[in-house]
């Protein structure tokens, strides 16, 4: 500021701080906290002590819910082996994939706001519209897909109704709208200062080594905030697979969130999968936490490194 | 060559990005023949707009539109009311606990659905809300993590000395809210309201689990609908697909310049 006062100003913004006002204005969300958040939270941890049917007489359980679902349920398992499966699929494939339409509309050739738009209107639609579209594409019968892959020799297979392809299908739908992460990565990579490239090239830097020593590190923390938020929905897929194969076939595709979600609404045993909600919940939280432990190891923060060189 | 080689990626991927699109739109104007041809048709010889007029009275469309606007519309305007209200508090005052809070606000945004899911549809049932519009309307006025954040942000780059200079002339803090921050935050909440809108117009999973009557349904549900009558009309879910596509990508157009600038001028840096 140009105009500095001469005398510290005495910080009257603290003092008016003391009063009521700041709480009224964030009331809201605290209120919302309360009983959208916090309240269900721990009313789901009660439910899930308890064998809770949707009417009917509850009863006190204690861990039974969650011994069952160690010990006595299969499905449990299979249903988390399917997210993790997914997870293995759509996460990396995520990430590679927006980051590369994102360097390659970073080569601002001419109309590079057309086809930025065109990646990121999927993203816009996401829900039923999404899932329609989709098996329309993917129909045995009269599907474009298989009668694209006609073309080069290739005999398609029924998508949606074989238990290996099923869940390919529904990763290749999810990475439709992967316009959030791309936007992401394109804003990383327009904030790398241009004369970092010009003294690699200046040096002689290859361009893929360019890529590895100056684009990938400077885009990390991007990596990282992609990977957990990809993490994160990857476990929580229900619309698209409830939609498209509805866990089919023979529970292929029965996704942990679609157990949970049929537990409680088509099975009414709302106590066991509120017990399952927890897992999930503590499986978010764990891979999150080591994601974030291991990300020390890889991300570099600019901020951070200009402090520690000043420090040496 | 390099260029060559760029022009061509990106022109054979958005013919990749926008060819279900172009499909469904296809499908929708065919006739019932043309749909089941094989080779499919890519160009019907004739288009059939009527299609959509017979989607549309095939189900009660227009009460599910309705219902749709007035929970897309009043969920909105309590979505910008209280985020934005809620964003000035952490944005603009000091007190104690602030930036416990804060975080605790930020970490909210880590827990899955699944797990509120169960207890929600509780609390709404004790309440007596399910069957009607207000599990998915009333939540809104409490503000959203996501958003608070994003509009929070955007007031910190505000000059408190705007601030200062109103309120030397007398402004309240409510006034300094509504008269000054309101409107410079207008392009924050072009994109908040534009991203709660989409999300609200296109939630499937919170309406299926709290409406069960066909009255209260919204356009999503009322899509789903079609696949499970005695005879799936792909036609007719082809053209609710294009219908229900339409306001949010008209939004998208309007708004395109926000998000853009948004996802451009914040990079998520540490």
């Amino acid at each position: 500021m140009a105009t500095a006062p001469a005398t510290p100003r005495p910080s009257r913004r603290k003092a008016r701080g003391a009063g009521i006002t700041p709480w009224l204005f964030i009331s809201p969300w605290i209120l919302g906290f309360l009983f959208f958040t916090l309240g269900p939270l721990v009313f789901s941890f009660v439910m899930s002590l308890h064998d809770w049917p949707i009417v009917g007489t509850r009863e006190f359980i204690g861990l039974e819910n969650y011994r069952t679902m160690l010990q006595d349920d299969p499905q449990f398992w299979k249903s988390l082996w399917i997210t993790v499966k997914f997870a293995g699929l759509f996460v990396p494939l995520n990430i590679v994939l927006s980051f590369l339409l994102a360097v390659l509309l970073n080569l601002n050739l001419r109309g590079t706001a057309i086809y930025r738009t065109a990646f990121y209107l999927p993203s816009v639609i996401s829900g039923v519209a999404l899932v329609t579209i989709w098996s329309w594409i993917y129909s045995n019968e009269y599907g474009l897909l298989n009668y694209l892959l006609s073309f080069v020799g290739i005999d398609g297979p029924n998508w949606l109704g074989d238990r290996t392809w099923g869940i390919v299908a529904i990763t290749v739908a999810s990475l439709w709208g992967l316009g959030g992460s791309m936007l992401i990565f394109l804003a990383g990579l327009q904030s790398i200062p241009k004369e970092l490239y010009e003294a690699a090239r200046v040096s002689g830097v290859p361009p893929w080594a360019q890529i590895i020593y100056i684009t990938l590190p400077m885009l990390s923390p991007m990596i990282l905030f992609t990977l957990i938020t990809s993490i994160i929905s990857a476990f929580q897929q229900l619309t698209i697979a409830l939609l498209l194969t509805d866990g089919g076939p023979v529970n292929s595709t029965y996704f942990f969130a679609m157990y949970i979600y049929k537990t409680a609404f088509r099975f009414h045993d709302m106590g066991y999968a509120a017990a399952m909600s927890w897992v999930m919940f503590l499986i978010i939280l764990i891979l999150s936490m080591l994601v974030m432990r291991w990300s020390a190891a890889w991300v570099y923060y600019e901020g951070q490194a200009r402090k520690d060189d000043a420090d040496a | 060559m390099r260029k060559t080689l760029g022009y061509s990626a990106l022109i054979f991927l958005t013919a990749l990005f926008a060819a279900p699109f172009v499909w469904t739109l296809i499908t929708a104007l065919k006739t019932e023949a043309e749909l089941y041809a094989y080779p499919p048709v890519f160009w019907p010889a004739e288009l059939k707009w009527e299609n959509f007029s017979n989607a549309w009275t095939a189900l009660p469309f227009t009460t599910f539109l309705k219902n749709s606007v007035i929970v897309v519309v009043l969920s909105t305007v309590g979505q910008l009311a209280s985020s934005s209200l809620v964003a000035y508090g952490f944005a603009r005052f000091h007190f104690r606990g602030r930036d416990p809070l804060f975080v605790l606000l930020l970490a909210t945004m880590m827990i899955p659905w699944d797990v509120k899911m169960i207890p929600l549809y509780m609390e709404f049932n004790l309440l007596g809300w399910i069957n009607t519009l207000k599990p998915l309307i009333v939540p809104a006025w409490f503000g959203e993590a996501f958003f608070i954040f994003l509009l929070r942000q955007y007031i910190m780059t505000i000059p408190m000395e705007i601030d200062e200079a109103a309120r030397m002339d007398g402004a309240n803090a409510w006034q300094i809210y509504w008269r000054i921050h309101l409107p410079l935050m207008a392009p924050a909440l072009v994109l908040v309201g534009t991203f709660h809108f989409m999300n609200a117009w296109n939630d499937y999973l919170g309406p299926l689990i709290y409406l069960n009557d066909q009255s209260t349904y919204t356009l999503p549900l009322g899509l789903a609908l079609f696949k499970g009558l005695h005879e799936v009309d792909y036609i007719s879910i082809a053209a609710i697909t294009v219908i229900l596509c339409l306001p949010p990508l008209a939004l998208f157009f309007y708004a395109q310049r926000y998000i853009m600038d948004n996802a451009l001028g914040s990079s998520v840096k540490g």
